[in-house]
């Protein structure tokens, strides 16, 4: 069978379009008996491609075939039938019923409905053996297994259904070295039965060693596929970053055929088309070292892409002219343990800091933890004027105290969705802005959101009209505007700007500007680097919770934050 | 303008019930059914009122009925066994009422557990309590009490429903018009989201139940004034009641939206449909079984025209 087809998956000219482009044009190949690495930072779209291969997401053009017939699961259960398997990232096994039941679910041995414990004990045994998971009583329950475990018995789980593709998605991030090895055992045995294995994992020094070949994508396109042998960990993260783009765009035509010279074209104008539209620092940024510098009278964004030049000039060092300002915040080695390890750092006046870093390395629980919707074990934050030992024991703390925070999921806790504009913008000011006597005043909150609103070029019906029904650019919108009606002095912002078209990503950049030339602190995470290093002064980089790397805006460039970003994750440096 | 159009449909069905009721029977379209109507609604509105607040947080108060019977048997022993006067006997009703919100409220939202089973113990509690209190038997208050529930000879409507129209009002303008009811309908939209603008939810919450119980201790005097008595076994299943008032007034379960004004619609609603199905004699059974298909039909409807109002407004966006 191995001789017939040398592909046991090909995907050719794969799209997937929500508000934006996550998938352009993506070819990628599969043969049996490899380990194939899928590699790219955050966003690039590894996980969008794993879902629709493994049929969880319908694409928007382009085909699939699986040992060369016709593959377009419209299900998971179409994919698994057919033996494409995937294991996401997070658990989905139900953890109140046993480890039998979660290994058998949706086939469970029965007569009648009636189910055959004795059968499906012995099953069990069988499948965890097989995975040298002998300790593990198929009677317990799941949720008193350890996370390692609960991964491992997903992973199982899959292997144990006719297999012919298996994606793994982060699959040893919570694993131990021990459990590791183990997995990395049982996956080379599988590849050697004929099983093509797509691998993700931010531990690149992992994907050197288990994977033969991987794949690159960045921004959604795929930027090359390559043997690993000649790849080192470092070269790894050029790819990922974008560095010598061009060499890779060869490459690529080079190892898969199937695209032709007219995809690769209509590709790259696409590109161009993103790059223009998305981020005018990236055209710099192939110029000069890859270095990105800005002068300080701080750069108005262009509307456009275009006619950015006159401000990408010049390198005098921001620095300086930072360290002139008061500082109103300083965070000594706050830790929550597991997720943020001794983060230190001080924000001034009128800086905009960016924090970058891979999804789950604790830039968000950072943010939570200066807001006080987490509580830390250890360390403090300090605050102007007073610069005293504190730790925020709840939101509203730290809201007293000039926090405000733009949530990254805003449907799940940034916003009332069922409720109005004006009841969503007015939220955090009530008390302080729009009572007397605890009644409400509706003159003056109305004018003040009405005000907000207009400032904010909101596209809405009205202050009345409800907020779920607004596109995400303008939800965006009225999450930030109640942090601007409560004139808050440091601004968080997680992901601000992730889903949501470009003209309102304009205008929170340009709200960015005009925010930070009223003397507030901003504190930006962001998993678009070019985002970040276009509206940020300076850029801390966090990696398996601790900062990895601390960026001048003179000083950065994609390789070097893409470099820190894995530094947590290799084992030390490239 | 607005505000009509947002009670166009409750209107609607109360005309369309009095207009059915009026034609098939000559004795309902008269001032004294509708006055007898309008006295006998109070307990219901002052509960539902409680409950719609309630409701608005998120939450739901099962003990409603067994609070109110509690704080009426409370009142009925101050004034026939203390010999305490009127004035000083209700503000007592009132703080039992708001003691046991105050109890259900604490714990449900300070432990977190859902405040269906915390009222669901609540229910069988204060009704024990106000067994023990009445030694289970009906206690003669007397005519001191009457005065609430009778009729003011120059208005024809009796103190206690004033009482109950004051509640309904005092608790639109709270739940509209001031920063704690906002704050409840934040917390009851999304509590998470409330926390994360850096507002505590707990006071709001519990204060909401607070006022509840108030309210059901306010219920039980007017209810002990009607009867003149206090009976142990009084307003059992009136939660339903009220919530099915809420419910047809198009508050939500889930919490987050809701209106007293409507819910006091609601209870007219049910009002009139018992006093009409009773006038045409139909059975009590056959009562229960119309009351039921009303309610579901009621909530059918608002269901429907909410998801057709939302498609009206999406459609051209989609196109």
């Amino acid at each position: 069978m191995k001789q017939d087809v040398d592909s046991i998956l090909t995907v050719q000219g794969l799209t997937k379009r929500y508000a934006v482009t996550v998938l352009e044009n993506v070819c990628f190949e599969l043969r049996p008996g490899e380990i194939h690495g899928l590699l790219g930072a955050n966003g690039a779209g590894k996980s969008t491609l794993c879902k629709i291969i493994s049929g969880l997401v319908a694409p928007t053009a382009g085909s699939m075939s699986l040992a060369s017939q016709m593959y377009s699961p419209s299900n998971k259960q179409t994919a698994e039938s057919v033996g494409v398997q995937i294991v996401q990232q997070e658990l989905n096994l139900i953890p109140t019923l046993s480890v039998a039941e979660n290994l058998f679910l949706g086939r469970m041995p029965h007569v009648a409905g009636v189910i055959l414990q004795q059968e499906l004990q012995r099953r069990a045994r069988v499948a965890l053996e097989r995975f040298g998971l002998d300790s593990i009583d198929p009677k317990m329950m799941v949720s008193r297994l350890g996370v390692g475990y609960q991964q491992m018995l997903e992973i199982a789980g899959a292997l144990d259904r006719p297999c012919r593709v298996l994606i793994l998605d982060e699959p040893t991030a919570c694993l131990s070295a021990g459990e590791t090895a183990r997995l990395f055992e049982r996956l080379t045995q599988l590849a050697q039965d004929g099983v093509g294995i797509i691998y993700i994992s931010h531990r690149l020094d992992e994907v050197a060693t288990i994977c033969q070949r991987v794949t690159v994508l960045r921004d959604g396109r795929v930027v090359c596929t390559r043997d690993t042998h000649n790849l080192t960990t470092a070269m790894m993260v050029e790819l990922m970053s974008g560095v010598n783009g061009e060499q890779c765009e060869a490459s690529r035509s080079l190892t898969l055929e199937p695209c032709s010279d007219e995809n690769v074209g209509a590709q790259h104008s696409a590109s161009i088309q993103r790059i223009f539209s998305s981020s005018p620092l990236y055209s710099g940024e192939k110029g000069a070292d890859h270095n990105i510098s800005i002068r300080p009278p701080r750069p108005p964004l262009p509307e456009t892409g275009r006619g950015g030049e006159e401000w990408l000039l010049g390198s005098s060092p921001i620095a300086t002219e930072l360290s002139d300002r008061p500082v109103l915040l300083k965070v000594e080695g706050l830790t929550r343990k597991g997720v943020v390890n001794d983060v230190s750092f001080e924000l001034h006046a009128g800086e905009r800091l960016g924090i970058a870093g891979l999804v789950g390395s604790g830039r968000t629980e950072l943010l939570r933890l200066l807001f006080g919707a987490d509580h830390a074990d250890a360390g403090w934050i300090r605050l102007s004027p007073d610069f005293r030992e504190r730790r925020m024991r709840h939101p509203s703390q730290a809201v007293r105290a000039g926090f405000a925070m733009v949530t990254e999921d805003r449907k799940q806790n940034g916003l009332l969705l069922s409720q109005s504009i004006r009841v969503n913008a007015s939220l955090c000011s009530m008390r302080r802005r729009f009572s007397r006597w605890g009644w409400i005043r509706r003159q003056a909150e109305q004018k003040a959101v009405q005000e907000v609103c207009h400032s904010m070029d909101t596209r809405c019906t009205g202050i009345d009209q409800i907020v779920e029904k607004l596109s995400g650019g303008n939800q965006q919108k009225v999450a930030i505007a109640k942090w601007l009606i409560q004139d808050a002095s440091i601004f968080l912002f997680d992901e601000p700007t992730r889903g949501i078209d470009v003209s309102a990503r304009q205008r929170i950049y340009k709200l960015f500007e005009s925010l930070a030339m009223q003397g507030k602190a901003l504190v930006i995470v962001s998993s678009d680097l070019d985002e970040l290093l276009a509206t940020c002064d300076r850029t801390l980089v966090m990696s398996a919770g601790c900062i990895s790397g601390v960026f001048e805006r003179n000083e950065w460039s994609h390789e070097k934050i893409m470099q820190a970003a894995f530094a947590g994750y290799s084992g030390g440096m490239a | 303008m607005n505000s009509f159009r947002k009670y166009a449909g409750l209107v609607g069905v109360l005309g369309i019930l009095v207009a059915v009721f009026s034609l098939s029977s000559k004795n309902f379209f008269q001032l004294a059914t509708l006055i007898s109507i309008a006295n006998q609604i109070p307990d219901l509105t002052l509960v539902a009122v409680g409950m719609t607040l309630v409701l608005v947080v998120g939450g739901i108060d099962l003990s409603v009925g067994s609070v109110l019977a509690l704080s009426s048997a409370v009142m009925g022993t101050f004034i026939v066994d203390f010999h305490w006067p009127l004035v000083a006997s209700i503000p007592m009703a009132m703080l039992i009422g708001a003691l046991c919100g105050l109890i259900n409220g604490s714990i449900s939202i300070g432990a977190k557990i859902p405040s269906f089973i915390v009222t669901l113990g609540m229910l069988e509690i204060a009704r024990g309590a106000t067994k023990t209190i009445t030694n289970s038997q009906t206690k003669y208050i007397g005519s001191v009490i009457e005065p609430i529930g009778e009729p003011l000879p120059w208005l024809m409507l009796s103190p206690a429903f004033l009482v109950a129209l004051g509640a309904v009002v005092l608790g639109e303008l709270l739940l509209t018009r001031t920063v704690f009811g906002r704050y409840c309908i934040a917390i009851g939209t999304n509590a998470e989201a409330v926390r994360m603008s850096g507002i505590r939810a707990a006071p709001y919450s519990i204060s909401v139940f607070v006022l509840c119980g108030l309210l059901c201790g306010l219920a039980g005097v007017t209810q002990a004034a009607r009867l003149a008595a206090v009976d142990p076994n009084a307003a059992m299943g009136i939660e339903l009641s009220a919530i099915a008032a809420c419910v047809i007034g198009g508050t939500s379960l889930m919490g987050g939206r809701g209106s007293v004004i409507s819910s006091f619609f609601g209870v007219l609603i049910i009002a009139v449909l018992q006093t009409g199905l009773a006038q045409l004699g139909v059975s009590d059974a056959n009562k229960q079984i119309i009351t039921g298909v009303v309610i579901i039909l009621a909530v059918l409807m608002d269901a429907l025209r909410s998801r057709f109002a939302i498609n009206v407004h999406l459609s051209p966006k989609e196109l």
